[in-house]
């Protein structure tokens, strides 16, 4: 099948963008960022999403399936041109694929949609609302494209649409938030809170969306492995120290003294859990995770020994 | 002193292993639960329940060994000593043990370390979601339908019941599982409370402060007793009209009322 992937040149796109290849599929890959030791079985193009440019590949290579990840977190992009990447830049991809014969479109979203608060219930199933904009609105682009992602299920139904609710990635690549978190030697953590976090291996989230690729689901679907571990064994067993520090202190010393920087909102993240249930997903694509929390933990520390 | 100690922990160590949770390679169940954790706590706990609180239990045999089951009674205390009383004697005195696991009030997940223990120990916040989380997987529920209102009472209050919620039985008619009411007497005896000061409670986070006639809502060492009686079960979606089901909620309340009056005998 030919897969179109947008933000293809991040760990996880590229580890998708392999898993793909070595399933036979025909990669199409687009980024602006380079990937220098891109198989050459992978079609690549650096473009960026929003420019004619983009619309061209569509055009040219008439992808089946459209696999978009180019989405960006707080700690990565400031407000405006957030608002850019994952509200402008995921409207042109559903434009681009119902334009140009896509029959299905992936979007690559995360499982802090739901939000983290004291008074939010573990397990969150897919039909939950948002309930963390209010205290972390450096989340409201990431919300909202997910939003309308899920509005295309109805609005274009001849158009297969697939909202994947991800949770937290770890692994040799060290992508997504949990990892840059956990990357220095020191980790903070809110003194009095010790939250369950959920991850995922990397190539379990590469295999799901290639499982996700093979059996078309259509409809919202929140995607994870191996059970949920509170923050502090996370920390212990990828051999970081916790640095435990009064809320007040955190906020303030985060992104200072060599620790990790957080967006203000983010605190309610380190002190409450965001935990998915992934029933839904597993039932839809049969899909099982190759790697429990021991090897996902280990394989991270190992790529990423502190010194 | 030490030695009870070190015989209380070897015994929790030794009664978390036979817990039927499914702990992960770290010791950590899919809630949360850690049995590092279960075994700190229920040491503490196992000195109160066993050599300081002298305490009277029945019915034990009611208690099912496994699977879902929702415990209701009522609340005796100005803190939270029935609960804690349910929950050592379902972990020392029940064969397997069992872990019981309560409904927490919101502010303590908001409050610095009452955060982490709770979820470590498996009391998880007071939400429908959670109560059928726990269901559907086979654990125990432990609810006091009286909620905040119960913990409320005055000394004087102790033996009474107040108003029960009707939520608790829509959920054991949805959920299909078996309510083994009980009754905890001797809690206004423990912590007579003679006042609870809201407003300082609100500046500390906390619903209210019980104070009592030595100011701390700590224990006394006295009698308490708790009483389980037969499971009671109920037929039904969990949709019926509140009239229908109000009449059920009456029915468990009696029983628990009959438990209070039967137990208060035994402890005097």
């Amino acid at each position: 099948m030919k897969v179109l992937i947008t933000g293809v040149s991040g760990a996880l796109g590229r580890e998708v963008a392999l898993t793909l290849d070595a399933a036979g599929h025909e990669v199409i890959g687009m980024d602006v960022r380079p990937w220098r030791d891109a198989p050459k079985t992978v079609s690549l193009h650096r473009v960026d999403l929003r420019k004619r440019a983009a619309e061209d590949v569509f055009r040219h290579f008439r992808p089946e399936a459209v696999i978009h990840m180019a989405t960006v977190t707080a700690f990565v992009a400031s407000g405006d041109e957030r608002d850019r990447i994952n509200l402008g830049g995921t409207r042109a991809v559903f434009e681009f694929a119902r334009s140009h014969g896509a029959k299905h479109v992936v979007f690559v979203g995360r499982h802090t949609f739901y939000g983290a608060s004291s008074d939010l219930p573990l397990f969150h199933r897919e039909d939950e609302p948002p309930m963390g904009i209010a205290s972390f609105p450096e989340l409201a682009d990431l919300v909202a494209a997910d939003l309308f992602a899920g509005s295309e299920i109805w609005r274009y139904p001849e158009l297969c649409t697939t909202v994947l609710r991800v949770c937290y990635t770890l692994g040799p690549r060290g992508h997504g938030t949990l990892a840059g978190y956990l990357r220095g030697r020191y980790v903070p953590t809110v003194l009095g809170f010790d939250p369950l976090f959920q991850f995922m291996h990397e190539s379990d989230v590469a295999n799901a969306i290639g499982a996700t690729i093979k059996a078309r689901p259509r409809g919202v679907f929140n995607v994870a492995g191996a059970p949920a571990l509170p923050l502090s064994v996370i920390i212990k067993q990828t051999e970081r120290k916790r640095i435990m520090l009064p809320e007040i202190a955190f906020e303030a010393m985060v992104g200072r003294f060599g620790l990790p920087t957080l967006p203000k909102g983010a605190v309610e993240h380190i002190k409450y859990p965001v935990i998915v249930d992934p029933k839904a997903f597993n039932d839809a694509t049969n899909f099982v995770a190759q790697h429990n929390e021991v090897d996902t933990l280990r394989d991270f520390k190992q790529a990423f020994p502190v010194r | 002193m030490v030695f009870v100690l070190r015989s209380l922990s070897r015994e929790a160590r030794e009664r978390v292993e036979r817990l039927e949770l499914q702990f992960g390679p770290y010791g950590v169940d899919h809630f949360g639960v850690s049995k590092r954790h279960l075994a700190q706590f229920f040491t503490t706990l196992g000195m109160f329940y066993r050599h300081y609180l002298r305490v009277t239990r029945e019915g034990m045999q009611h208690i099912p060994p496994r699977g879902r089951v929702m415990l209701i009674g009522n609340h005796s205390g100005g803190v939270a000593l029935d609960g804690a009383m349910v929950l050592a004697s379902l972990f020392f005195d029940r064969e397997p043990p069992r872990l019981a696991q309560g409904m927490a009030e919101k502010f303590i997940n908001k409050t610095p370390f009452m955060s982490s223990w709770a979820c470590r120990t498996g009391q998880l916040t007071g939400l429908p979601e959670h109560a059928e989380q726990l269901l559907a997987a086979e654990r125990a529920l432990l609810v006091f339908p009286e909620g905040a209102r119960g913990t409320a009472k005055l000394r004087k209050q102790g033996d009474s019941l107040v108003e029960f919620g009707t939520g608790f039985m829509r959920l054991a008619m949805k959920m299909r599982t078996p309510i083994v009411p009980f009754a905890f007497v001797g809690g206004g005896d423990a912590i007579p409370t003679v006042a609870n000061l809201y407003r300082v409670g609100k500046w500390l986070g906390v619903p209210y402060l019980p104070v009592t006639p030595y100011i701390l809502p700590i224990p006394l060492p006295v009698k308490v007793g708790l009483f389980y009686g037969a499971p009671m079960h109920f037929e039904g979606t969990g949709n019926e009209d509140d009239a229908q089901v109000q009449g059920m909620v009456e029915g468990v309340k009696e029983k628990i009322r009959a438990l209070i009056h039967l137990g208060r005998e035994v402890i005097t």
